[in-house]
């Protein structure tokens, strides 16, 4: 192999780190805290904050090392590829998780209810012995013991979040156009719109949320219907939290001087992390909200 | 070595086993079928054990023969192919997958759809009874008789426990078999109180699982009178191993006369909870209710298992999750840290409906209005409880009625 | 910090292993790790086979036994045999492509250092019962079918926690080995010359990540049924307690080849060097490879064929299954391939390979016969399954990795293990697991269900036989711990470079123990 770009013969190895082992004993906090929370040990709070802070800590600290090791030119052309990969993949694991959570949502609305449902029916050789005799299937449901509920009509709330996550994907990639034009205020600018547009998604989000519990009776306890839309639209919402985080990061960076229109990496990665969450809100908002 | 005469060998091998194996009954064998469906699994069993001989004799043969013939100390030059090369070698190395094709899809496969299909026939049956799982005994009903009864593990804890000898149907002996006409198509039906359990009997061939708020569907014909045994198989909880499945196989006019004294002593036993009985009698007849339905979990000296199941002793500390311990305090037999005795209205409640998203189960369908008056007085008079109270048959029937 | 420091010698001490970033470092801890746990794994199969040596409650009660199964399955899969192939990956990947080290250092001490907090958090609920705390772990066996595991007690949430930590210290190891093999081959290591166990590892790796997160949404989910009100396995609300099935077994079925491609592809390095002869069928054991990933995550209803889905459902899964003995078939033929008119001896290395070709050629044989949804109604959950699983797992995956932990000792330790207690090691092995488990699958068949305490009296002798097996088993383990802590502490005779006179590989161009820094400088490969 020839000489990379940068003056890079060998393959950057970083010195030993404290930093993972660390993460993993935050983790570990965290999640014993959790554990013992969800039992009703109120003891549990002191592991998971302590466990959330060190996380917080070590997040910091890490990441302000990468940025560190990028700044003082340590990564080549081969390192780059391989984030690049590492980001890839990672998402590729984020659209499993997603995927398997709308395989539920399939399958308790298209398999579970109506299966439920043929016992019940006039016609089954089983209606005698249905265990719940007067559910009929339909969607929305919340099933044959759940409480009535009415939904979140997509034209409303939905479709103006949808409007705002698309025009923050324009917005990051309007931002990413003029840091590759050397156009620093543009890519300033751009981010903090994104940023913006992610907040307000947010706050719109918890502002259905609120009005789903208040005034609609939906809830996680509304049968499969309560508990598809929340885990679907609570796990996204999480990600565009994290996501609002990342580029706040990306834009206090930028402040800094980091990024040159040839290399930045860090600004693409969540650049793409932020892409995939709109293209699961783009989902979401079809086979959660509208169909 | 022709393929076609190791198939034909095998073929021999195989019809000669298979007819062998049609009547021997071994220790390593399957019970001996009595339905048709079973019979079918036979076959499909004993043709499969052949064919998988062969493969595997043959595989081990090749490799033991590479074995001896390539060692070191035989052959100190080793051949440097890596692959199969020419026409002629190509061909002869997919002799096996078209072997292996032919044995999945044809030989194996065609024999499975049928008996797929059969297993799933349920229709144009002559009789349908109902079997509900419960943690950890099966419930029985025949909807057309009016007969509903219980069907619990009868091995003395003593046999278990290894403090006496063991019968010879130790752990496969019940109180109360389900019993069944022979030659008569019968459908069951499946349900299941509270976690998944399976229905298997090993002589009919039927194995099906049984889940909560769903049913599911299976049959048997069977043709031989006799006495069949089998076990929950799916992992249901602490007593999983200990909710066997009796089922006494009997002709038509012995299951009519089965059917007449089951419809008697059903009635003996619904009048019998119109009756009075004096406390020594209701906590006498509690106490055994007890010991074979309650102990398992509240454990014989009423003191439960911590975090899991609360103690029946009233003043004693127990600590579990959340859910069970508001459901406990919701009906008055928890305060601080403590179970205490609550209302006997409860305390039936909790006998009669369970408690959801607890393992503690619905006994309503499962005892009788006279077993739960007798297991209530019993319970709140003994392990340090002293209520002096007694609890009468129709206090209970009159809370059933009520909801 | 400086550029000339990242191929530093290794710091001394223990944050040398706390804070590592070297690959072979990481390595080692994942197969001490791996390796310990496995014996925690078998001293728990100890118990469970002492409480069935006779028919009658001994030394366990059934929650007790309940929940030491579960911590056998879930020790056994997640914290002994996916550690150890985990080690030999990080070990061996960038030596056998060229490469100086992982591409992704950090992530991968971190990958491993998730493990420890998910096992202990596995048996800490033991450790909170002995102070009056919940019930004691998980006690679903590994399985966690709802609805029952929504009803166990507090312990099972440590274990779903257990298996987030676990999915994701598993999907951080996939990233970063899948990231290595794409970005760190050395120049002229194209994608078709890369070494078959690389391979092996670049497809399990993708399951890994095609399916795990499908498993930590599943656990997330259990836990909103337990304490959160949903009703995602409750027929109430409108679930199913079967969609958990599907769940998990969508995991679960990958999961099986995720433990066993790696030993798949080690095992043609070990019959190719014994042999003295080149891997026969490179390009069809890659393929192979290639189509038991596909076809891993379409077949996980296999698992519940007795569930009650639909005929044409069962139909569906027993043909597509049926398929994977295919590509299964095309891996046994290239072994036997490989080894054909070679000049074999009989290392301790290879008496394990050969092993494994004959207890994993019955597994996937029995695996046909359980593939039939007819017949199934009669395998199912019965001890002629466990005799399967094990005859495919333990025959297959903990055979391969023994091999292959023989194979490379001396390379990393330079060192030579001791060959006859190795070959006691292979014998007692092979003698005390078909004790072990050739009874179970005759009490399988004879009746015996799965996950029972206590039995009836009829099983009894086989079990006897069955246990006894398991001690010679569980006992004869220890020779390879003594033998691998022999060389590890250098007594022995010193390993060449090649170690084996027949071995290949850009690993076996390096010194045994090889440096810190595998290969500073890329090889050429031509």
């Amino acid at each position: 192999m020839s000489a990379v770009p940068g003056g890079h013969d060998h393959y950057f190895v970083p010195e030993p780190s404290p930093y993972p082992i660390l993460l993993a004993g935050a983790l570990f906090l965290v999640g014993l805290g959790a554990a013992l929370l969800v039992n009703s040990i109120a003891a549990g709070w002191a592991p998971l904050a302590a466990g959330a802070g060190l996380g917080a800590y070590v997040l910091y600290g890490w990441f302000g090392r990468v940025i560190g090791e990028t700044r003082a030119g340590l990564y080549g052309v081969k390192e780059d590829r391989a984030f690049r990969w590492g980001m890839m993949w990672f998402i590729t694991s984020e659209v499993v998780f997603f995927a398997s959570l709308f395989g539920v949502l399939f399958y308790e609305r298209h398999i579970a209810i109506p299966w439920l449902a043929s016992f019940s029916s006039p016609h089954s050789p089983l209606s005698h012995y249905a265990p719940w005799p007067a559910f009929r299937a339909a969607w929305p449901s919340s099933g044959p013991a759940g409480k009535a509920f009415a939904t979140v009509s997509p034209w409303g709330i939905p479709a103006v979040n949808t409007l705002i996550l698309l025009s923050s994907g324009v917005t990051v990639t309007w931002a990413h156009a003029g840091l590759r034009a050397g156009n620093r205020s543009r890519l300033k600018w751009g981010l903090a719109l994104t940023i913006l547009l992610g907040v307000t998604f947010l706050f719109l989000q918890a502002h259905e949320f609120a009005d789903a519990y208040s005034k609609l009776g939906l809830t996680l306890r509304s049968g499969v219907y309560g508990a598809t839309f929340f885990i679907l639209t609570g796990f996204h919402g999480l990600h565009v939290t994290v996501g609002a985080i990342m580029l706040s990061v990306i834009l206090a960076r930028s402040f800094k001087g980091d990024f040159t229109p040839q290399d930045h990496f860090g600004f693409e990665a969540v650049s793409w992390y932020w892409h995939f969450v709109d293209v699961v809100w783009l989902t979401l908002f079809v086979f959660v909200y509208w169909l | 070595m022709s393929t076609a005469r190791v198939l034909s060998g095998a073929g021999a091998v195989l019809g000669l086993v298979g007819a062998s194996w049609a009547h021997a009954r071994a220790f390593y064998d399957f019970q001996t079928p009595v339905t048709p469906i079973a019979r079918d699994i036979l076959f499909i069993h004993n043709l499969f054990l052949v064919i998988i001989l062969v493969l595997f004799l043959i595989g081990t043969g090749t490799l033991l023969y590479s074995v001896y013939a390539h060692r070191y100390r035989r052959n100190r030059s080793p051949a440097t192919f890596a692959g199969p090369s020419g026409r002629k070698q190509w061909l002869w190395v997919s002799v096996p997958f078209a072997v292996l094709l032919v044995l999945d899809y044809g030989v194996l496969g065609i024999p499975a759809l049928h008996s797929i299909l059969a297993l799933a026939n349920t229709s144009d049956a002559a009789m349908t009874i109902k079997v509900t799982g419960h943690q950890w005994n099966w419930q029985y009903e025949y909807p057309g008789y009016g007969i509903d009864f219980t069907s619990t593990l009868s091995t003395p804890q003593a046999q278990i426990a290894d403090q006496a000898p063991k019968d010879k149907h130790f752990l496969l002996e019940v109180d109360h078999p389900l019993v069944l006409p022979t030659h008569e198509k019968v459908r069951i039906i499946l349900a299941s109180a509270d976690v998944i359990h399976a229905f298997w009997v090993p002589a009919f061939g039927i194995k099906q699982d049984a889940v909560p708020g769903y049913l599911r569907e299976t049959w048997v014909e069977i043709d031989k009178a006799g006495t069949y045994r089998g076990q929950c198989a799916e992992l249901c909880g602490v007593g999983h191993a200990f909710m066997p499945i009796v089922v006494k196989a009997v002709d038509r006019p012995a299951f009519d006369q089965w059917v007449r004294s089951e419809q008697a002593a059903q009635a003996k036993e619904q009048a019998a909870s119109g009756l009075s009985y004096t406390r020594e009698q209701l906590i006498a007849a509690g106490k055994k209710v007890f010991d074979e339905r309650c102990s398992a979990c509240h454990q014989p000296n009423g003191l439960g298992i911590p975090g899991a199941f609360p103690p029946i002793a009233g003043g004693h500390p127990f600590a579990a999750a959340a859910p069970m311990l508001a459901a406990l305090r919701a009906r008055g037999f928890y305060k601080g840290g403590d179970i205490v005795v609550g209302s006997v209205a409860n305390h039936i409640r909790i006998v009669l409906d369970g408690i959801p998203g607890t393992p503690m189960p619905s006994f309503a369908s499962q005892l009788s209005a006279a077993d739960i008056a007798a297991v209530i007085t019993y319970e709140r008079n003994d392990f340090g409880n002293r209520t002096g109270e007694t609890v009468e048959p129709k206090q209970v029937t009159a809370i059933e009625a009520g909801h | 910090m400086s550029a000339i420091e990242h191929h530093a010698p290794p710091p001394r001490g223990i944050t040398r292993w706390l804070y590592a970033t070297n690959h072979k470092d990481i390595g080692k801890m994942y197969l001490v790790f791996g390796i310990t746990m496995f014996l925690v794994g078998g001293l728990l199969a100890e118990l469970i086979r002492t409480e069935l040596l006779t028919p009658t409650m001994r030394v366990l009660s059934p929650e007790a036994y309940n929940q030491v199964i579960t911590v056998h399955g879930l020790v056994m899969v997640f914290a002994a045999l996916m550690p150890i192939t985990a080690g030999l990956a990080n070990y061996l990947i960038p030596m056998m492509i060229g490469a100086s080290d992982m591409a992704l250092p950090r992530l991968n001490n971190w990958g491993f250092w998730l493990l420890p907090p998910a096992a202990l958090l596995l048996v800490m609920p033991w450790g909170l019962k002995l102070i009056g705390i919940g019930s004691g772990t998980l006690d679903t066996g590994w399985t966690m079918y709802a609805p029952l595991s929504i009803q166990s007690g507090p312990g099972a949430d440590f274990a779903f926690i257990a298996v987030l930590l676990l999915g994701l210290s598993s999907t951080m190891a996939s990233i970063n080995i899948i990231v290595t093999i794409l970005n760190q081959r050395a120049p002229g290591m194209t994608m078709m010359k890369v070494p078959v166990f690389v391979w092996s590892w670049l497809i399990t790796a993708l399951l890994l990540i095609a399916v795990f997160p499908a498993l930590m949404a599943g656990v997330i989910m259990l836990m909103g049924d337990r304490h959160f009100g949903t009703h995602f396995f409750s027929a109430a609300g409108g679930g199913d307690p079967v969609l958990w099935e599907h769940i998990f077994w969508f995991f679960g079925h990958p999961e099986v080849y995720v433990l066993l491609l790696p030993t798949a592809g080690i095992l043609p390095h070990i019959l190719s060097t014994f042999a003295r002869k080149p891997i026969y069928g490179y390009q069809a054991q890659v393929y192979s490879f290639c189509v038991i990933g596909v076809l891993s995550v379409v077949v996980w209803a296999h698992h519940m064929f007795t569930s009650g889905m639909p005929p044409a459902a069962n139909i569906y899964f027993m043909l597509s299954t049926m398929a994977i003995s295919l590509p299964v078939a095309v891996l046994f033929f290239c072994w036997f391939g490989t080894i054909w008119r070679g000049a074999m001896t009989f290392e301790t290395p290879m008496l394990f390979a050969l092993g494994y070709i004959v207890l994993f050629g019955i597994g996937g044989l029995t695996g046909l016969v359980l593939s039939d949804a007819a017949a199934d109604q009669q395998y199912h959950n019965t001890y002629f399954l466990v005799a399967h699983f094990h005859y495919a797992l333990f025959g297959g995956p903990i055979m391969g990795v023994i091999a292959g932990i023989y194979y490379y000792l001396p390379k990393v330790t330079g060192r030579m293990y001791s060959e006859t207690l190795g070959r006691w090691h292979f014998w007692l092995t092979l003698g005390g697991f078909n004790l072990t488990f050739m009874p179970q699958f005759l009490l399988g068949i004879a009746g015996m269900p799965r996950r029972i305490p206590d039995y009836a009296l009829q099983f009894s002798h086989l079990n006897l036989v069955s246990s006894i097996g398991a001690y010679i088993l569980g006992a004869s383990q220890l020779l390879l711990v003594y033998n691998i802590v022999r060389a590890a502490r250098g007594a022995g005779t010193p390993a060449s470079d090649g170690v084996w006179e027949g071995a290949r590989g850009l690993e076996f161009t390096l010194p045994s123990p090889p440096p810190f820094h595998s290969f500073t400088t890329p090889p050429l490969v031509d």
